[in-house]
């Protein structure tokens, strides 16, 4: 009895022991992942003086915070403009892609058509195609759409003499559909019961009424997934706006950062304006994430978009 | 006759997508593998220098991709962010993933907190962590300094390649963990728990159960993220511009630790005779280099999958 006792004593304790172990190592590991966070925000709030102190201050008290540095930060580069031009594109690029994936996702999970099933797997296929591919060719479209002989000769430039509106569109059009959220939609569409396009075809309702009346609406969920993916696409963008906004006044968020700015005379970076710069373009991205976590992690889950 | 009405309504609910794919998806991929066989493309007429029209060559732009100065130095840092980053985040992930999920408390925090890295902007990170790692004033150096280790000076200028490659493989298994513990996590969680009750009966210790019971089941999720990890990390760019700025190196010595497809985005920038051909080539043998990893992977997983 006292043998049996003492082995379940024993058990517990390894049990504890484990459970120890596992949140030391959780705990650990998450302090890894949160340390640039609290680094980026904490540098951010330094002063000058506070900066080169050796070794670094680990902690400020609101009193020390020098919040002028985002008034330098958004001073040297137009992180406002940027964020307007980011939210526009973003806005646009978005509403296009959930119109051509809509639409094709309808014909791919709804309709009968010859060559439906080739045609889809070809499209499938080219997500194995990195975009760097494309790029070059796109990059030559946008500065020479070839409209000769139709509107133009010699084909019509979005960078040359480049307005906002301009900007806008070279920045959007080769981002307003997408084979994968295609893909996407198309699953969610599929889960959605037969009868249901029998009865509206019984009463009448045309195919183009049925898709915005009850598979839009039942498919909202994926929607909004591809909006916030979108959106976060968009405001992470850093090479296709370098490529074509042509107008510093142009560019998205991201450009900012690591453009000439932020430096002193000597060409030699301010680190707390840098910090503060860096926040300022996290921090919507994190917001969002907190208010729609849900809708992100599943979406994300499900796609493995991003490297 | 009914047939016929369908495939043309089939046809115009894809038309958006389609002429938006054919333009900036299907063209670009056609043309990638036009302009990798043109002879010297003068990106401002749109043919070959100092003709009406198009001469071609068959190997010469590709040998030029590997004549590159940068060539030797862009695929050596190309292979070790591959080879070291994806196996070191893959087993943080996962031993992460296992730990998190054998956990009830604070899982859905500590699940949130490990997700954040993915919804930051990677330049606005890249930027946090060369601070981090700035030699006078970043954390790592005044940590190392407890010990007694001497600054060192990571990613500033005169950095060594080594110093700066850690910098840059600790920065980039941070940021891909995220994806990595969510879709570890989502599929731990699948697991049916009587292998682990079982296992618990015959008191097998907990090492035996995670290499013989949830390594093998986890299998389809672990080869699914080796394979699109080791794209990823083919593909690895923006890391770097956000952790030495454009110039892809420390300071005064640029180019350090360009990647394969900085190779492509250095030629594209240059619209130099012939040089839009370069990026082509090299889109090419990237595009075929990845290929062939899915091939591979594809292949073996089929040998030592456990669905």
């Amino acid at each position: 009895m006292e043998n049996v006792n003492s082995n379940n004593k024993n058990y517990r304790n390894k049990e504890l022991m484990a459970k120890i172990l596992v949140y030391t190592f959780l705990i650990g590991f998450g302090l890894f992942v949160i340390l640039p966070f609290y680094w980026m925000v904490l540098t951010s709030l330094k002063s000058a003086e506070a900066i080169i102190a050796k070794p670094p201050i680990l902690w400020l008290w609101p009193n020390e915070w020098e919040l002028s540095n985002f008034k330098d930060a958004i001073t040297a580069v137009p992180y406002f403009r940027f964020m307007l031009n980011t939210v526009v594109v973003a806005i646009f690029a978005t509403i296009g892609t959930i119109i051509t994936t809509v639409l094709a996702a309808f014909a791919f999970a709804r309709l009968e058509f010859k060559g439906r099933d080739t045609l889809f797997m070809f499209m499938l296929a080219t997500m194995m195609i990195p975009g760097e591919m494309y790029v070059i060719t796109n990059y030559m479209t946008i500065s020479k759409i070839p409209l000769s002989g139709l509107f133009v000769d010699g084909g019509y430039s979005l960078l040359a003499n480049q307005t906002w509106g301009m900007s806008i569109i070279a920045l959007t059009l080769p981002f307003m559909t997408s084979v994968f959220y295609m893909f996407f939609l198309r699953q969610s569409f599929k889960q959605i019961p037969n009868e249901l396009y029998y009865a509206a075809k019984v009463d009448g309702t045309t195919d183009f009424k049925y898709l915005l009346k009850i598979m839009v609406p039942i498919a909202k969920p994926t929607i909004i997934t591809i909006t916030i993916l979108n959106a976060m696409g968009t405001w992470n963008a850093y090479i296709w706006p370098r490529l074509v906004a042509n107008k510093e006044i142009f560019r998205l968020v991201t450009n900012g950062l690591r453009g000439a700015a932020h430096v002193d005379e000597l060409g030699r970076p301010i680190f707390e304006e840098q910090m503060a710069a860096t926040l300022i373009v996290t921090l919507p991205l994190l917001i969002v994430f907190l208010l729609l976590k849900k809708y992100i992690m599943r979406g994300v889950s499900r796609s493995g978009i991003k490297g | 006759m009914i047939e016929s009405k369908n495939n043309l309504k089939a046809w115009l609910y894809l038309a958006p997508a389609l002429i938006l794919l054919g333009l900036f998806t299907f063209y670009p991929l056609f043309n990638a593998f036009f302009l990798a066989f043109v002879k010297d493309f003068n990106s401002i007429t749109r043919s070959t220098h100092g003709m009406d029209g198009y001469a071609f060559v068959l190997f010469d732009n590709f040998s030029r991709v590997f004549k590159s100065p940068d060539f030797g130095q862009a695929v050596k840092n190309t292979a070790v962010i591959m080879l070291v980053s994806v196996p070191a985040s893959i087993i943080t992930a996962l031993v992460i993933s296992v730990a998190l999920n054998s956990i009830k408390r604070f899982q859905g925090f500590l699940q949130t907190v490990f997700f954040l890295p993915y919804v930051t902007n990677s330049i606005a990170i890249g930027m946090t962590f060369a601070f981090i790692f700035h030699s006078d004033y970043g954390l790592v150096n005044m940590f190392l300094g407890w010990f007694g280790v001497n600054p060192i000076t990571w990613v500033g200028p005169g950095a060594s390649w080594e110093a700066g490659m850690t910098a840059l493989l600790i920065y980039t298994v941070w940021g891909g963990l995220a994806f990595k513990i969510l879709v570890f996590l989502s599929g731990l969680q699948s697991i049916d728990k009587q292998y682990y009750d079982a296992a618990k009966i015959d008191a097998t210790p907990r090492g035996r159960v995670f290499s013989k019971i949830t390594v093998p089941l986890l299998s389809p999720m672990i080869a699914y993220i080796t394979i699109t990890s080791f794209i990823g990390a083919a593909k690895a760019y923006s890391t770097i511009i956000g952790m030495f700025g454009a110039s892809l190196g420390p300071e005064g010595n640029a180019n350090a630790f360009i990647t394969f497809v900085g190779l492509i985005y250095d030629a594209l920038e240059k619209g130099t005779i012939g040089a839009y051909s370069v990026a082509a080539s090299a889109a090419i043998v990237l595009f075929l280099f990845t290929f062939m990893f899915t091939l591979i992977n594809m292949w073996v997983s089929k040998k030592r999958v456990h669905y």
